[in-house]
């Protein structure tokens, strides 16, 4: 990796997937830059943004080394990129076909499960009434039982007789899913509260990932003061 | 691979992500079984499928005993284990990372957008559900912003999704893109009639497929023409 140079992030940590790419890039200590974006002030769909990512998403990665295009990627394609290219241990994304088709079967459920309806939640409960929007308390209860749902699968399903997600060791999968279910902590909701066997799951993935985490997660912790001091 | 026995693939050809599978396992040809499960019929909730996946939900792949769930998983998983042509799942990482850059795409936009259309036009009125005029606009202006970024982002100047080749990413956008059905007003709907671009690309990856296309897609022709024949589809 001679002459390579550091890999550039735009990232707005208010994003899971954000805080999911920061924590890997530290955790395995591959040289990076971030520049932030805050999605919330419309960052991402400056001319300069656009260009990099037509998507007007985050995170991007650019790599000034090997892409020749503009990225575009999305944000489960760049862990798993960054754990192929940058040499990370391997149970973050095992090489093993069978192990590696856990973590794939896991990322692909993540998009339309835990993602969809763990936003849902923090998106009604916070950034709504934050936006001045009125709440919906049917849509609300609603997302509320869709996230349920999701917790139950990955206590029965996911975490049935393991310790993380997909094996016994941490991967890309439990990364992507702790940054999402820390997510409605914002308001002070602690979704996993009556849950011990997800409960020990989040402890066991945070001692895992030690100061990353807590860096990372700076933003969700301002914001639950602000919010918990309102009410 | 002495000793291994076929894979095993618990289909319904009426889901896209089965058809993908199915032709996946034809063209490469990759020994293999297949048990259709009806998913009109609740054959997906049955005690002994549930079992199996607790999910419910389709496809599934069995492997000598290894049973794994999510098409972009299983495709991505044959593509390594049964030693395919590199180009549907490449090995570099720089051109791996645009296919998995569109099969993660795919769930929130692809594929949502052209179920929403399939709801719409197809299963809503053959449950005798109305229709909601305002949401069909709304479904076909974010199926539009979809097909756009195809176009501008994905596709570009390239014959294929990712690239010169064709890879999983168009396996599974095509069968997302075929021409379903009629409309209520009783016109063929196909949802890429206007974008050229869009209608070479499908024809590429048609012909890259040919007889396992064709077979996939049985079903879907057989709802079309009793659309055409202004049967019930039900």
């Amino acid at each position: 990796m001679a002459g390579r140079q550091a890999v550039k992030v735009y990232l707005d940590l208010l994003s899971q997937p954000c805080r999911a790419l920061l924590i890997f890039l530290k955790h395995n200590k591959i040289p990076h830059t971030v520049e932030l974006i805050a999605l919330r002030k419309g960052q991402q769909k400056t001319p300069e943004f656009t260009k990099l990512n037509p998507m007007q998403k985050v995170p991007t990665k650019l790599d000034i080394c090997g892409f020749k295009n503009c990225n575009y990627c999305y944000y489960d394609a760049i862990l798993k990129y960054l754990a192929t290219t940058y040499n990370v241990p391997d149970h973050w994304y095992p090489k093993l076909p069978e192990k590696r088709a856990r973590v794939d079967e896991y990322t692909a459920w993540h998009h339309v499960n835990t993602r969809m309806h763990a936003s849902t939640v923090f998106l009604q409960e916070v950034i709504f009434p934050m936006m001045g929007q009125p709440t919906n308390p049917a849509k609300f209860e609603k997302a509320l039982a869709d996230l349920n749902g999701t917790l139950d699968m990955l206590e029965n399903m996911f975490l049935k007789r393991q310790p993380f997600l997909c094996a016994d060791e941490i991967s890309l999968a439990d990364l992507l899913a702790v940054c999402e279910l820390m997510q409605p902590l914002c308001s002070g909701r602690d979704i996993l509260k009556d849950r011990p066997k997800l409960l020990s799951w989040r402890n066991r993935v945070q001692s895992a990932l030690s100061d990353s985490f807590d860096e990372a997660h700076s933003v969700v912790y301002q914001i639950r003061e602000k919010f918990t001091a309102k009410l | 691979m002495a000793g291994r026995q076929a894979v095993k693939a618990y289909l319904d050809l009426v889901s896209q992500a089965c058809r993908a599978m199915l032709i996946f396992l034809k063209h490469n040809k990759i020994p293999h079984t297949v048990e259709n499960i009806a998913i009109r019929k609740g054959q997906h909730k049955t005690p002994a499928f549930t079992k199996l996946n607790p999910m419910q939900k389709l496809p599934v792949l069995e492997d000598n005993g290894f049973v794994l769930t999510e098409s972009d998983a299983i495709l991505k998983y044959l593509a390594t284990a049964y030693n395919v042509p590199d180009h549907w799942y490449p090995k570099l990482p720089e051109k791996r990372a645009r296919v998995d850059e569109y099969t993660a795409w795919n769930h929130t936009n692809t594929h949502i957008n052209t179920s929403s259309i399939f709801l719409h036009e197809v299963l809503l009125p053959c449950m005798g559900q109305p229709t909601n005029p305002e949401n069909f606009e709304k479904v076909l202006a974010d199926l539009d912003g979809t097909l756009d970024k195809l176009e501008n982002m994905f596709l570009k100047n390239q014959p294929f999704l990712c690239g010169d080749d064709i890879s999983l990413a168009d396996l599974l956008a095509v069968c997302e893109l075929i021409p379903t059905c009629l409309s209520s007003h009783g016109l063929e709907m196909d949802i890429l009639k206007d974008r050229p671009k869009l209608l070479s690309w499908r024809n590429r990856v048609q012909s890259a497929l040919s007889d396992s296309f064709d077979e996939a897609h049985s079903v879907v022709y057989q709802i079309r023409e009793k659309f055409t024949a202004k049967l019930s589809p039900c």
